[in-house]
């Protein structure tokens, strides 16, 4: 009786996006069909099923990223489906990460994350926070990049515990006042090795993949293959010599370059493009091997996988990916070859019209996630000046 | 009448039953887990070895992030008392209308978030805050002086988070004091100064250990000013706990690092208790 409704549920859902019935009737035939899966499922399924099928938490960056995803996405989805969507923001992947384990059951008390980079997909699988996403339900997956989702079904034996949704760099800003572009083009990597700047320099203190794979550059190394690591460790240690700031937030990363506290430092893209849309004086560099990253929606364990599948079905309707994107500045996961994108998408850092992502060059998950403990706790060193 | 004991236990038992619960059992948790193992994933693995605390001591890295920690907590100390005796000695003096007034300046910044209220200091030391703004207008500096990101800014921030405990806890002292007693002390032929020498200063001294301790003890366990103010060679225990925690998910060695902080803590408090009365700390509390 239960999948019966829920497909009832669907075909009115389709119904009243399609303008066929009304948004009070579409409630009504909700309400009804919510009061007879909670009934049908004992006498805590009706408080269950009810909240399940009411809302569901997604956390993501917030700041400038929530706020798109917000305005985009979950405001339309809830206005279609009254289905709530609750807006949460994380302050970094790893806390993140950390809440998710401290909860009980693993995932329960969240349900989507908008996390970053393949190695924690991996580490969230590894930790059995995953689901298996019903595909069919998620039909516009079909115009997601090829080799995003081929990444994600690598980890997880050929299914998805998360649709992608948009990716990005993190390459290096600096502020055009102080640092020409024909200097920083023929620095690159080294740019931030440069001892001109010391005292103005900054780097993202919380993230020692970030630290090590632009050090591997300016050492001349393959940040997926570092073969001599204390070379690695050498620049980064020489380099702390010239830091001001080790930062720990997006914010905090905008402040510093607007404010000219700092004028290079590793940056996200998205964050660059977004001061450089508010009129600072920043420059944006990706050097050859620029950290490529992509994000993705990950659903995690103990999730109602049908509100789940149907909200981020939802988010990759072209409409709502692409004003998201306009709004965080950071390109969709969309196939451009399947799907026509504006030409402001299209001068967005880390945008490629091919859809194919050849050149990017991303952290590979099974690589950091070995040396994870071991390089997390020397950059820690590293930064405290040990 | 009957004396019913256990009267008093049931009055207690909601505060008990939280404490017992947000307190005790949390601290047990983290005990526990300081004696397990973590596995590369960031899983941890039941155990009961002392592998993290032996990590701990075992180089200088981490014992030398707790005695800076213990540095700055007495610096912050230090000048929290010298800043916080001067009000506390002018609340208990004056006979000003305003006084309530005064005292209600001292809470102010309680009622605006710590996190904001540290973050404004980024405008106001930064490059281009309020004061590098103003000096290099006037041309009195030709580059901005660095006032961010070092140990001063933290300890700025340290300051103005603990100095009003400090005020509270020497004013709560001062006020019990009889102001008869220096009086007395002048009219047998002590100056002011003599008199608060021998009199005041000496009677106050409860008030003070007891700001000391609690500015102490917070500043031990604060990782927000460091964080925002601080530079890179500004790292404390904290922090370190912060990273282990959430930065590695390295919840055992986190505990562990926790556990040692702890236990300092808890010498430094057992000591004061002994010779000094906890006691007066809550006075403090109380009334402010």
């Amino acid at each position: 009786m239960g999948e019966d409704l829920k497909k009832r549920l669907d075909d009115v859902y389709e119904n009243y996006r399609n303008g066929n019935i009304t948004r009070r009737d579409f409630v009504k035939f909700a309400g009804i069909a919510g009061a007879a899966l909670g009934l049908a499922g004992g006498p805590f399924g009706l408080i269950n099923k009810a909240f399940a099928s009411k809302s569901i938490t997604c956390h993501s960056w917030g700041g400038t990223t929530s706020e798109a995803l917000r305005k985009f996405a979950f405001d339309p989805f809830t206005k279609a489906t009254g289905i709530e969507v609750i807006d949460a923001a994380f302050t970094g992947m790893d806390a993140f990460l950390t809440q998710v384990k401290a909860s009980y059951p693993p995932g329960g008390e969240f349900n989507i994350a908008h996390l970053s980079a393949v190695y924690d997909y991996a580490r969230y699988t590894d930790l059995g926070f995953g689901v298996v996403l019903d595909e069919s339900k998620i039909p516009n997956l079909k115009n997601v990049m090829t080799k995003m989702t081929d990444t994600l079904r690598g980890i997880t034996n050929g299914t998805l515990s998360a649709v992608p949704y948009d990716l990005g760099q993190t390459g290096i800003a600096y502020n055009t006042k102080h640092i020409s572009k024909e200097k920083a083009e023929e620095l690159g990597a080294s740019l931030l090795y440069d001892k001109s700047l010391k005292g103005k320099l900054g780097s993202w203190g919380g993230d020692f993949r970030t630290n090590m794979w632009y050090a591997a550059l300016h050492t001349g190394q393959s940040p997926n293959n570092i073969t001599d690591v204390d070379a690695v460790w050498d620049a980064l240690t020489e380099q702390r010599s010239m830091m001001k700031k080790y930062w720990a937030s997006g914010s905090e990363l905008m402040s510093l370059l607007a404010n000219g506290e700092i004028s290079a430092t590793v940056a996200w893209s998205g964050r660059v493009a977004a001061l450089q849309d508010q009129g600072h004086s920043i420059g944006y560099l990706a050097p050859d091997g620029t950290y490529s990253w992509m994000e993705y929606m990950y659903v995690l364990k103990g999730t109602d996988l049908e509100v789940a599948q149907k909200l981020l079905n939802f988010m990759l309707e072209p409409e709502a990916a692409i004003a998201v994107a306009q709004g965080q500045k950071y390109p969709p996961a969309l196939d451009p070859t399947k799907v026509e994108m504006p030409e402001d998408v299209k001068k967005l850092p880390a945008f490629d019209p091919t859809g194919k992502l050849n050149g990017y060059l991303f952290a590979d998950p099974a690589y950091w996630n070995k040396h994870q403990l071991e390089w997390a706790e020397k950059w820690d060193r590293i930064m405290a000046g040990a | 009448m009957k004396e019913k004991p256990w009267k008093p236990w049931l009055l207690l038992s909601p505060s008990l039953t939280a404490v017992f619960l947000l307190l005790i059992v949390p601290v047990c948790f983290v005990v526990v887990y300081s004696f397990w193992l973590r596995a590369p994933s960031g899983m941890d693995i039941p155990a009961f070895q002392f592998g993290n605390y032996a990590k701990f001591f075992a180089d200088s890295f981490y014992p030398v992030i707790l005695l800076n920690t213990i540095r700055v907590a007495l610096e912050t100390v230090f000048i929290c008392l010298i800043m916080g005796y001067i009000p506390a000695y002018f609340f208990y003096r004056t006979e000003s209308r305003l006084k309530p007034f005064l005292m209600i300046l001292v809470m102010l910044p309680f009622w605006i978030s710590f996190i904001i209220r540290t973050l404004s200091w980024i405008n106001i030391l930064g490059d281009s805050g309020l004061i590098n703004h103003l000096l290099l207008k006037y041309s009195l500096i030709s580059t901005p002086l660095p006032m961010l990101y070092n140990e001063g800014a933290v300890i700025m921030g340290l300051i103005q988070y603990l100095l009003p405990f400090m005020i509270l806890n020497i004013y709560v002292s001062l006020d019990g004091i009889d102001k008869s007693l220096t009086e007395a002390a002048q009219s047998l032929g002590c100056t002011e100064w003599q008199a608060f020498r021998e009199v005041t200063l000496p009677l106050s001294l409860p008030g003070v250990s007891a700001g000391c301790l609690l500015v102490f003890v917070l500043t031990c366990g604060t990782y927000l000013p460091p964080m925002i103010l601080g530079g890179p060679n500004n790292e404390m225990i904290a922090n370190l706990i912060f990273k282990r925690v959430i930065g590695t998910l390295d919840w055992p060695f986190g505990s562990a690092i926790s556990v040692i902080l702890l236990l300092l803590l808890v010498i430094i408090v057992y000591t004061y208790n002994r010779y000094m009365g906890i006691n007066q700390i809550f006075k403090s509390l109380s009334k402010g």
